[in-house]
């Protein structure tokens, strides 16, 4: 079309141009059109391939960018992995990113307590940082436990990297709380670092607590040790303060007695002393009463050492007391309360006998410094009086009161101006001192009130002392008493408690009890039943073999009865099935009277014979009345009156070969009857064993014939002596009904005679 | 018996066509005498009446099993 196209543009061109440069051109044109053409089919194949291989570039620029379209791409496109294996490399596992996540998001409990962890450590650091000079000791068991801590969060790291399994960090709380704890002791410490030595001991209880959980046999023994130390404890600080309290007991006693024989002996000096200023006695009395006096000074200056030496030694013991009470109240065993207690108030009591001994001898004592004081004024004045006297007199001797009756009168005269100017004096003395006096009394009442005050601080203080042992002994027996109030609260609280619990564990056990005793009827009553079904069982099983043994034997004794009944019955089926045989062979044997041309005698008769013969067998007469008809009554013909009549039909059928519905003129039978001369085919030919077209001519059919007839196989002659069509089967039509009737008559007596065979050997008794 | 009988159409049909050509001869001759001067043809007119006749009778008897409108049975199937 292209070239017709040319040709008339060509043709155009030349009427409308005429130049034959067009034609060139034209037919450049066409050159160029085909080249055109030729690179037009060049571009489309460039374009067809910048097409495609742009497609694929971008198809893998967006494969290497989204997994997801380069994974659809690999599954869809067959060799696409390949492609994209070699441009990209191997895929990137991006799908594992997610799971990771999930992984990492998993345990957010655990990422948030590491960090909440990881905080307390930085905030216990900072802290520490600032307040690391205030407690030394507080970073030393912190630091343990932060290495501790430290350790366990990697563990929980590592934990939670490898399984997906959110595992809680319990040891991480629980060291996160010990250390908070820690900590939080920490700050009490470095709030009062008065305490800060009993923490280190409960911070490793406190860490370690959580931990360990001492056994109950372990606690148990460990109170039972202590109540033995206990009590040991208690006893030997008994035995220790009972010896230290029969001690201080006698030295206080001593002590005591000392001190009362002491104030015995002060005021008895005091007395005698008196006696002896203000007493007027006789010289010789009186020497006797200085001696006495310097007896009882004496005495009482021994007494008085006595009483320090006893009261020091006293003292001692009371320290010594002191001490083993102190020595004791710090071992803080609680029995041991009452005892020190007592111990205590003993202590206090002698304390305060003694200090009243002791007050009382000092009062005596001041009394007796007064005493003696006014005694040695008195002596003094009266020392003066006689140095005056006898400064007067001096012949007068010292016992002037008992030398009255010997003295002049100018003695007396001098000693009554003496006495007179003394008197003076001493008023004189006395109105001086009575001016003196309030200054004397002031002075006086300033020194006791300053000696009062003294004394009265003193005794204020050993009052006070007294009294605040008093309370505080008070106290503690308040205290002890309360003690043994609450304990006995306590006692009876855990005996009612104890006794809810018996309660309780009574009942517990009671319902234990009755559920035990329902388990056990329940186990006793199954297995009861289980022995009685076993009973049963085996009591039925006994039942069940005798009735076996039983049966066995009515059954073998059936048996035997039906063995013998069937003998008899097999006997005359035996009898029947010999008497149907000889039948069938008698219906045999007719068979073969057949005489050439001559048909068998009718086998009526043997056909009844044989029916009569097997009455009760449906197949055999069933087979016996399957004889046909002609044969009962005619008979049939032998195999070789019919292999002879068969000869002779041969050629007829030969000759009629042609002839059928169709061609049946004179003409046609000409043409048969020549055929039948001129054609030669074998007298007997053996049949294939599958008849083809060919072999249907009747020719070839009447040579198969005749070879099953001389083979003897009547069936397959007639099979094929039936294949004849035509004018040819009509002739042979009668030998057909006859071969049937014989072949019949022999199958159904051959049947019957394999039916009386078999019977016959069914009914054979073995031997 | 089935084959005997094309021997016995083969001898009805020999007989049959024996008369008949016989009788054809012979009136061909006797009409050939009598009636037209001793021609030959009524002879052979006459016999070949009587073969035609004889042929026809024994192409009938022979074919006729093949034809219908006979009451015998078809044996042909």
């Amino acid at each position: 079309m292209l070239r017709a196209c040319l040709r008339g543009a060509n043709a155009t061109a030349r009427n409308n141009f005429g130049k034959t440069r067009l034609t060139n051109l034209q037919h450049c044109r066409h050159y160029t059109a085909g080249e055109t053409s030729g690179g037009g089919a060049a571009k489309v194949v460039a374009a067809g391939l910048v097409t495609v291989g742009g497609g694929i570039g971008g198809t893998i620029l967006y494969a290497k960018w989204d997994n997801k379209f380069r994974a659809a791409v690999e599954n869809n496109v067959p060799y696409s992995d390949w492609l994209l294996g070699l441009a990209l490399g191997p895929p990137s596992p991006k799908s594992g990113l997610p799971i990771k996540k999930q992984e990492l998001a998993q345990p957010p409990s655990m990422m948030d307590k590491q960090t909440n962890v990881s905080k307390a450590k930085s905030e216990k650091k900072v802290k520490e940082a600032a307040e690391s000079p205030a407690s030394e000791m507080s970073p030393v068991p912190i630091q343990p436990a932060q290495s501790i801590e430290e350790a366990s969060a990697e563990a929980t790291h590592i934990i939670s990297a490898i399984s997906e399994v959110t595992s809680v960090p319990a040891p991480c709380d629980t060291e996160g709380a010990a250390v908070k704890e820690e900590y939080k002791d920490c700050h009490e410490h470095q709030d009062t670092s008065v305490t800060a030595a009993v923490h280190p001991d409960t911070e490793s209880p406190t860490a370690t607590e959580p931990l360990k959980e001492r056994p109950v046999e372990e606690v148990a023994a460990i109170l039972a040790q202590q109540d033995q130390e206990e009590q040991d404890i208690a006893t030997s600080v008994s035995a220790s303060l009972e010896e230290s309290l029969t001690s201080s007991a006698k030295a206080t006693l001593q002590a005591i007695g000392a001190q009362e024989a002491a104030l015995q002996a002060i005021t008895r000096h005091t007395l005698k002393l008196k006696e002896a200023m203000e007493a007027e006695v006789p010289p010789q009395e009186k020497s006797a009463q200085w001696k006495d006096l310097e007896a009882a000074l004496a005495d009482r200056t021994g007494a008085v050492n006595d009483a320090e030496t006893a009261l020091s030694k006293a003292n001692e013991a009371l320290d010594s007391l002191k001490s083993v009470i102190d020595k004791s109240k710090g071992l803080k065993v609680s029995a041991v309360r009452p005892l020190v207690l007592a111990a205590e108030e003993n202590l206090h009591n002698m304390v305060v006998d003694l200090d009243k001994v002791v007050t009382k001898v000092h009062s005596a004592e001041s009394e007796a410094k007064i005493v003696s004081q006014y005694s040695e004024l008195v002596n003094e004045a009266k020392q003066q009086f006689q140095r005056e006297v006898s400064s007067l007199t001096p012949e007068i001797q010292a016992n002037w009161k008992g030398l009255t009756g010997k003295l002049s009168s100018d003695d007396l005269n001098a000693l009554i101006a003496h006495a007179h100017r003394r008197i003076d004096q001493l008023n004189r003395e006395l109105a001086e001192q009575r001016v003196r006096e309030q200054i004397h009394i002031d002075a006086a009442l300033e020194q006791q009130k300053l000696e009062d005050q003294k004394a009265l601080e003193k005794a204020v203080s050993t009052a006070l002392q007294h009294i605040k042992e008093e309370a505080r002994l008070e106290q503690e027996r308040k205290l002890s008493e309360l003690r043994e109030v609450m304990e006995a609260e306590m006692r009876t609280q855990l005996r009612r408690q104890a006794a809810a619990h018996t309660d309780h564990v009574r009942d517990v056990l009671k319902v234990q009890e009755q559920e035990l005793r329902v388990d056990a009827e329940q186990v006793l009553s199954s297995k009861m039943l289980e022995q009685e079904t076993r009973y049963r069982q085996l009591s039925q099983e006994q039942l069940d073999n005798f009735t076996l043994d039983m049966n066995t034997a009515y059954a073998r004794l059936k048996g035997m009865e039906e063995a013998i009944d069937s003998h008899v019955v097999a006997e005359e089926e035996a009898r029947k099935a010999h008497q149907l045989w000889l039948s069938v062979e008698a219906l045999n044997y007719t068979l073969k009277t057949a005489n050439a041309d001559i048909p068998t005698v009718p086998l009526e008769g043997a056909a009844q014979a044989v029916r009569d013969s097997c009455h009760d067998s449906d197949f055999a007469l069933a087979l016996s009345s399957a004889l046909p008809e002609e044969s009962l009554h005619r008979g049939v013909y032998s195999e070789a009156s019919l292999r002879a009549r068969f000869n002779s039909l041969r050629s007829l059928a030969r000759r009629v070969a042609l002839i059928d519905e169709s061609h049946n003129s004179l003409y046609q039978y000409f043409l048969s009857y020549l055929q039948a001369a001129l054609l030669f085919e074998e007298k007997q030919e053996a049949p294939p064993a599958q008849l083809c077209s060919e072999d249907l001519d009747p020719f070839k059919l009447l040579s198969y014939a005749s070879y099953c007839l001389e083979h003897g196989d009547l069936e397959l002659a007639a099979k094929l002596v039936n294949q004849l069509r035509g004018e040819a089967r009509r002739v042979v039509e009668d030998w057909l009904t006859e071969a049937r009737l014989t072949l019949e008559t022999r199958q159904v007596v051959s049947l019957l005679s394999a039916y009386a065979n078999a019977v016959g050997l069914g009914t054979t008794q073995a031997p | 018996m089935s084959e005997k009988e094309l021997g016995k159409k083969w001898d009805r049909c020999l007989a049959d066509s024996a008369i008949k050509l016989g009788t054809g001869l012979g009136l061909g001759i006797v009409f050939s005498v009598l009636f037209f001067k001793r021609h030959t043809w009524p002879i052979s007119f006459g016999s070949g009446v009587g073969l035609g006749m004889a042929y026809a009778n024994c192409q009938n008897d022979l074919r006729s099993h093949y034809l219908q409108h006979r009451s015998k049975k078809v044996t042909h199937t």
